[in-house]
């Protein structure tokens, strides 16, 4: 494969793709005409690649996969898997190579996890779908890989919303494809399964050698976990990147902009703009006034470290001390300090 | 679990030969199949009315009850099933048309029925069913919301029954009375000529269903995950809705409409083997479809008493609490499928 070299954007540290595409052009028929969501896409998918699929809603990250996954055909364009035009592939010719995690909601009783598991050794089995020796140890792998082993005679709508989409992806694992593609694997989980699905998503790119390809709304997972960024944008062509690559040229920012948050280069996350009713001083740099500063930002002051301020904060002695016009009160936590603070505020504002 | 269930098929077969207006035991049941009879009479009701009659209650049980299941796995609805979703309907306008025609509509030259014999009432059936289910399904694309397809249903229950109740109206009465007969159900109407154009369909549609547990399977887990583990999702669909057809043709054909056994049998499989896995409940429900028949049967005919009850009506009284105890749980109602 010929390989362009650019300095940034654009460029990944895998070399050889197992998916790529030509002229891709994505997008639907609607009622009024064609809507184009994005057009001629040149994109590559290497093995042992973790690539996170982002952008804000609406832009068409569905469509893009749906489109790759061959739920959907494409506008214009080529889709090759492993040397082969998915145009040309036969259903279970493409079930070999591309396995996939959904979000469409499995509404379905008395399925066992070893039942919804076995569903992924569909392309490889019988008519009967009998399983042979060698189907249930690659089961048995797949259950093993996201932890569910003792789950197997458990009923599938029993389990809670992480444990299901592990068995979702013990599913796909044991379809054995060299590339597997999640919608949304962590919508609706709390963030210890969240982690833990990224984890496991993760050591799985690295250690099996496979293609790993999800969609996020998870920024901050993303640019923590993922090999490659593909960033959507509702207007401008999709960008294509390390994450760090795409903070540092600036585009991460750029898609996500809003009025309501600023996205903060240093840290590599996202601070909500509140409106700013005043300025406070706080002096400190422990744990307890980084999160005296943040309370006092939800409460719409805009922190300054130096003592210019007629509102002073300050931690010392298990007590937050909060100086307006020289007047102290000692705050034992941070629900006082604010309620204190509301109070005089109110106060002041009564008497002007 | 598989042995209680073939041993209770047996025994209620059995006791189906046994009783009715004329109770013959079991012991007489050998001494007749042994070529033995107490009595010629007994003989006679044996092999004429009894055993054709405890044969199409098997078949028309094992049958409807899979093309239920075939139907809520199809449609993603644990309320589908051949009554509810009007397919019975739509076998019945095509017999009412096979049956009624000479008068109604094509004059007396088209008399279907001498012409065509069982196999046109099995077609007329299967083509007024498929025409129905492919209604509905196509209109389920559109909409995807378990109640409003039964609504869909419903309605095509509706258009069918009305325009049997047209063709009714320019029929001859004895043609209605013949009509009207069959729509009450029964198992006793079919005789060996018929059950061996019944039979062999019944048998084959059944054999091929056992066959379909992957791909149904798949379907279970919603289209695209069927499409994505490389099940062909269409032609799927239309393998599900021929076979349903031709079942819920040929039985109604027959035996006249059976309510709610498709809907109701499914559910008691799955409860019974506490699984949805198809490899397990097409033969499960197929097992238990025969069991409930059966019994079904042999209330309709009211041991010990001289008259029999309308089956359709046994099997309305055992299957809608069935669905009415489901549509209660609604708030499981996915879970329950």
């Amino acid at each position: 494969m010929e390989h362009e070299s650019e300095k940034t954007p654009g460029d990944t540290p895998f070399t050889v793709p197992i998916l790529y595409t030509q002229g891709l052009t994505i997008g639907y028929q609607t009622k009024k005409g064609v809507l184009e969501l994005e057009r001629d896409l040149s994109i590559k998918i290497h093995n042992g690649e973790l690539v996170c699929l982002i952008g804000p809603n609406g832009c068409g990250k569905s469509t893009l996969m749906r489109t790759i996954a061959g739920l959907q055909k494409p506008l214009n364009g080529d889709t090759v898997i492993s040397g082969v035009d998915v145009k040309k592939m036969k259903p279970h010719q493409y079930a070999r190579l591309l396995s996939l995690v959904l979000t469409d909601k499995i509404n379905v009783g008395g399925m066992t996890v070893l039942d919804i598991v076995s569903v992924g050794r569909y392309p490889y089995t019988n008519y009967f779908a009998k399983l042979e020796p060698k189907d249930h140890e690659i089961i048995e792998d797949a259950l093993d890989n996201v932890h569910l082993n003792d789950y197997k005679d458990r009923f599938f709508h029993e389990l809670s919303d992480g444990e299901k989409q592990r068995v979702l992806i013990a599913k796909a694992l044991a379809q054995d494809t060299p590339l597997v593609m999640l919608d949304e694997p962590t919508a609706h989980l709390d963030l210890p399964n969240r982690v833990e699905i990224m984890n496991i998503l993760k050591r799985l790119a690295k250690e099996t050698n496979k293609a790993i390809f999800l969609s996020t709304h998870e920024l901050d997972l993303a640019l923590q976990t993922a090999d490659t960024i593909w960033l959507m944008n509702r207007d401008a062509k999709m960008e294509i990147g390390t994450p760090e690559d795409l903070v540092l040229s600036g585009m991460f920012e750029q898609v996500f902009k809003s009025n309501s948050f600023t996205f903060n280069k240093h840290s590599g996350s996202f601070k909500v703009v509140h409106a700013i009713k005043g300025k406070v001083s706080l002096s400190g740099n422990d744990v307890y006034s980084i999160w005296a500063r943040r309370a006092l930002e939800r409460e719409g002051y805009e922190v300054a470290t130096d003592s210019d301020w007629f509102i002073k904060v300050q931690y010392s002695n298990d007590l937050w001390e909060l100086n307006i016009h020289n007047k102290t009160y000692n705050c034992h936590n941070i629900a006082e300090l604010l309620r204190t603070l509301r109070q005089e505020m109110s106060l002041i504002s009564d008497s002007t | 679990m598989v042995l209680i269930g073939v041993g209770s098929i047996l025994c209620l077969f059995l006791l189906d030969l046994s009783l009715g207006s004329v109770k013959i035991s079991v012991e007489e049941l050998f001494r007749i199949i042994s070529g033995n009879a107490s009595k010629k009479s007994w003989e006679y009701i044996f092999f004429n009315f009894r055993l054709p009659k405890a044969i199409t209650a098997i078949l028309t049980g094992a049958g409807i009850s899979v093309a239920g299941l075939q139907m809520q796995t199809l449609f993603k609805n644990p309320l589908a099933g051949p009554s509810v979703l009007g397919i019975s309907h739509g076998a019945s306008l095509g017999v009412a048309v096979f049956v009624l025609s000479s008068t109604a509509i094509f004059g007396v030259t088209a008399n279907f029925q001498e012409t065509l014999g069982s196999w046109g009432l099995i077609l007329f059936a299967i083509i007024g069913s498929f025409l129905v289910l492919l209604g509905v399904l196509l209109a389920s694309s559109k909409v995807s919301d378990t109640v409003t397809v039964l609504i869909v249903g419903l309605m095509f229950g509706f258009i069918t029954g009305a325009i049997v109740n047209i063709l009714q109206y320019f029929s001859d009465p004895e043609l209605i009375q013949n009509f009207l007969v069959w729509t009450f159900g029964s198992l006793s109407g079919v005789a060996w000529s018929q059950l061996k154009v019944m039979g062999p369909v019944l048998v084959l549609t059944l054999l091929f269903s056992l066959f379909y547990s992957k791909e149904m399977n798949a379907l279970l887990l919603g289209e695209n995950y069927a499409t994505g583990v490389g099940v062909n999702v269409s032609r799927t669909r239309l393998k599900l809705i021929l076979t349903t057809s031709i079942i819920a043709g040929t039985v109604t054909a027959f035996t006249g409409p059976i309510a709610f056994i498709g809907v109701a049998v499914p559910h008691l499989a799955r409860l019974l083997f506490r699984t949805s896995n198809h490899k397990v409940l097409i033969p499960a429900t197929m097992m238990c479809g025969m069991v409930i028949m059966l019994v079904c049967d042999i209330v309709s005919q009211v041991p010990g008493a001289q008259t029999t009850l309308p089956l359709n009506s046994v099997t309305a009284l055992f299957g809608a609490p069935v669905i009415l105890a489901i549509i209660i749980k609604s708030k499981k109602m996915k879970g329950a499928f």
